[in-house]
């Protein structure tokens, strides 16, 4: 009998080992795809059937970063030898960079829209989990008048898709000097992650016995200390998931981004395709920028690994 | 040290009534146990006294001050619960200084070495103290959430059920260590507790409360011989006591339709009522006047539990554990007739000033 179950187990795990290998190359296919696009010449990048063999190259991360031109006539041998090789690269697919007047390399916008990005996702998921920390803890700790109703309304802010809302909020921005501001989508995304942060920190909060923090007022701390120096740390687990989730909203959200922002505050989703090309459809740029814009959640994410390991399993945190 | 008065306290939570007018008076170095079942009101009537509640109505006074308004940290009371009781991530160490750090204390590091000190030797948690909360037994966990108490030198104890999750023995030890922890610190304690073992081997005195009222207060003696009503009557004692209902007339109680004993007559009752004897003033011997069938036997070691079994009704006796008994068996049995105990039969209300 023992035999059998163990061997029956260990087919169970083998298989278990299998789907999950499937289902992990499933998921990671379209980030090879992406990624092995903006590593390939243009023209590889779109032939059909696709090619999976093909010599890297990091043109489209050059171009990415500068602003380019079609080059009219071809260029000088001269001027070819004395251009860096990065300038080369673009040279040989047909396209200038553009100078400004003291012949310095014009940047492309990426690099700001790049930092856009990460002040307005790091600013609202901070904004958002403190907030929702909070708010769980009083709605967790203490017998709130409307409780049940008053949680529903905050899940509600999130029952409109954002496009719904997205022309009124463009109106009352405009209104307020809000278009196109740090602020504005700060705030906005604050709002729209708030209530999500809420639920699911009411769930980690439930789960810390309450206990803990009334022996820490009995033994002469204030709720305040008690909630830093106890809950706090308890829900740092909580406190990690809820910031991820959060993040990974704030950072892909496209829609009011495209809507509220054009220039100075507007963060890469919108940008990335508007960098379609000129002329031609260019592939390749928009690879590299959707590669170098999937990083900093991949860091994020890894930074916190254990604690997403046991927070995702909502709750289960002890016992 | 202080004492403890609560003037008719009640806490409602919405439409539920948890505490009705509650007064109690706990004197300086006492021992005093809140007895009662799930739901009687014993952990909010602590809660109150702690501050983590505020009452509905009625006041709280420690050492005739009155503290309605104080929060947790300024009533200066410790706090020992049945589990989550210790900081989680903390050491041993950590978790005894942390009452110690707190602002209303403030205690300089020499002073809290000493404190802690003292209290892990009383304890016999010395070797513990460098150890993470999570990697204690049970029992080391309940040693160090009442050393934590001790180290604050508090006005008074207050213990949640602290021996409820653990096992017998080790609940058993904890009792006498706790009492005798209490008699040489001279402190006051409030002890709430569902288990009438632990009140009655533990408490100067004892509260008995049901759905939020106070039954009875009384020494465990008291309690026990002299129950205000049958629900203390049953709830004190293991075994149970055995509440028979008949009729009493003169001398003559006349149990159940089942048999008749004479009782020593202490008030002047007649008519229906509920009797109560405890199983060890119920005998079991060969000449005794009524017969009864054995229907079970519960062998305890130091003694035998029998149940008899007398036309429609079962009782429970106590017998010496060398007396052989057999199931079925036809015995004969008598009571102590100055131990018998008489309740009205609808109120279940104590008819007799005194047992004896």
């Amino acid at each position: 009998m023992a035999v059998v179950s163990t061997r029956s187990g260990r087919l169970g795990n083998r298989i278990a080992i299998a789907v999950v290998i499937v289902v992990t190359l499933i998921f990671l296919s379209p980030i090879y795809w992406i990624t092995t696009t903006a590593f390939k010449p243009l023209v590889q990048a779109t032939s059909v059937p696709p090619s999976v063999l093909f010599e890297p190259q990091i043109t489209p991360f050059v171009k990415l970063f500068t602003k380019r031109a079609q080059l009219t006539a071809p260029v000088a041998p001269e001027v070819y030898e004395a251009a860096p090789w990065w300038e080369r690269l673009v040279l040989d697919g047909g396209e200038r960079l553009a100078r400004d007047g003291k012949g310095d390399v014009v940047f492309s916008a990426y690099p700001d829209r790049f930092i856009n990005s990460l002040i307005i996702a790091i600013t609202s998921t901070i904004l958002a989990v403190s907030m929702g920390t909070i708010t769980a803890y009083g709605f967790s700790r203490f017998r709130v008048k409307g409780e049940a109703d008053l949680l529903f309304f905050i899940l509600s802010t999130r029952m409109l898709p954002p496009i719904v809302v997205a022309i009124p909020m463009f109106l009352m921005y405009r209104a307020v000097g809000l278009n196109d501001t740090h602020v504005g989508l700060i705030i906005l995304y604050t709002a729209f992650n708030v209530s999500f942060a809420v639920w699911l920190m009411k769930g980690f909060m439930d789960e810390i016995p309450k206990e803990y923090e009334e022996a820490a007022l009995v033994d002469g701390y204030t709720r305040m200390q008690a909630f830093f120096k106890i809950v706090l740390p308890e829900a740092a687990t909580g406190i990690a998931a809820t910031a991820v989730f959060c993040f990974i909203t704030a950072w892909n959200e496209y829609a009011f981004a495209l809507i509220l922002t054009n220039r100075r505050a507007q963060t890469a989703p919108p940008f990335i395709p508007s960098q379609i090309g000129t002329g031609l459809q260019d592939w390749t740029v928009i690879a590299a920028g959707t590669v170098l814009f999937l990083i900093p959640v991949a860091i994020f994410t890894f930074l916190l690994r254990n604690h997403l390991l046991r927070g995702m399993s909502f709750g289960a945190i002890r016992k | 040290m202080a004492r403890i008065r609560l003037d008719k306290v009640s806490k409602r939570f919405g439409v539920h009534t948890a505490v009705s007018d509650l007064s109690i008076d706990v004197a300086d170095g006492e021992f005093f146990v809140l007895l009662g079942p799930t739901g009687a009101g014993k952990t909010t009537t602590l809660r109150m006294i702690a501050g983590l509640e505020k009452p509905s109505a009625g006041s709280i006074y420690i050492d005739d001050e009155n503290v309605d308004a104080w929060g947790p940290a300024e009533r200066d009371v410790a706090l020992v619960l049945q589990q989550y009781s210790l900081y989680p991530r903390l050491s041993v160490r950590e978790n005894l200084a942390f009452p110690l750090r707190s602002n209303v204390r403030k205690m300089s590091q020499p002073d809290i070495d000493k404190r802690i000190d003292y209290a892990s030797k009383t304890l016999r948690i010395t070797h513990l103290l460098d150890r993470k909360t999570d990697r204690l037994s049970g029992g080391e966990m309940q040693r160090v959430s009442i050393g934590r108490a001790i180290v604050r030198e508090p006005k008074v104890f207050l213990m949640d059920e602290p021996l409820s999750a653990l096992d017998a023995k080790l609940r058993e030890a904890l009792r006498s260590e706790l009492k005798d922890l209490q008699m040489r610190l001279g402190a006051t304690f409030i002890f709430v507790t569902h288990d009438q073992v632990e009140a009655m081997t533990m408490g100067d005195r004892i509260a008995v409360l049901n759905k939020g009222r106070i039954v009875q207060v009384g020494t465990p003696r008291d309690v026990y011989t002299n129950p205000r009503d049958t629900f203390v009557a049953s709830f004190v004692g293991s075994p149970a006591i055995n509440l028979l209902p008949g009729s009493l007339a003169g001398d003559v109680a006349s149990v159940a339709q089942a048999f008749e004993m004479p009782i020593t007559r202490s008030a002047a009752v007649e008519g229906p009522v509920t009797f109560g004897i405890r199983p060890e003033d119920v005998e079991v011997t060969a000449g005794a006047p009524n017969e009864a069938r054995i229907h079970d036997v519960e062998n305890h070691g130091i003694e035998k539990i029998v149940t008899l079994r007398v036309g429609e009704n079962l009782m429970r006796a106590a017998v010496p554990a060398r007396v052989e008994v057999k199931v079925e068996e036809a015995v004969r049995f008598s009571w102590n007739p100055d131990k018998v105990m008489l309740f009205d039969a609808k109120t279940g209300l104590n008819l007799r000033g005194q047992a004896a």
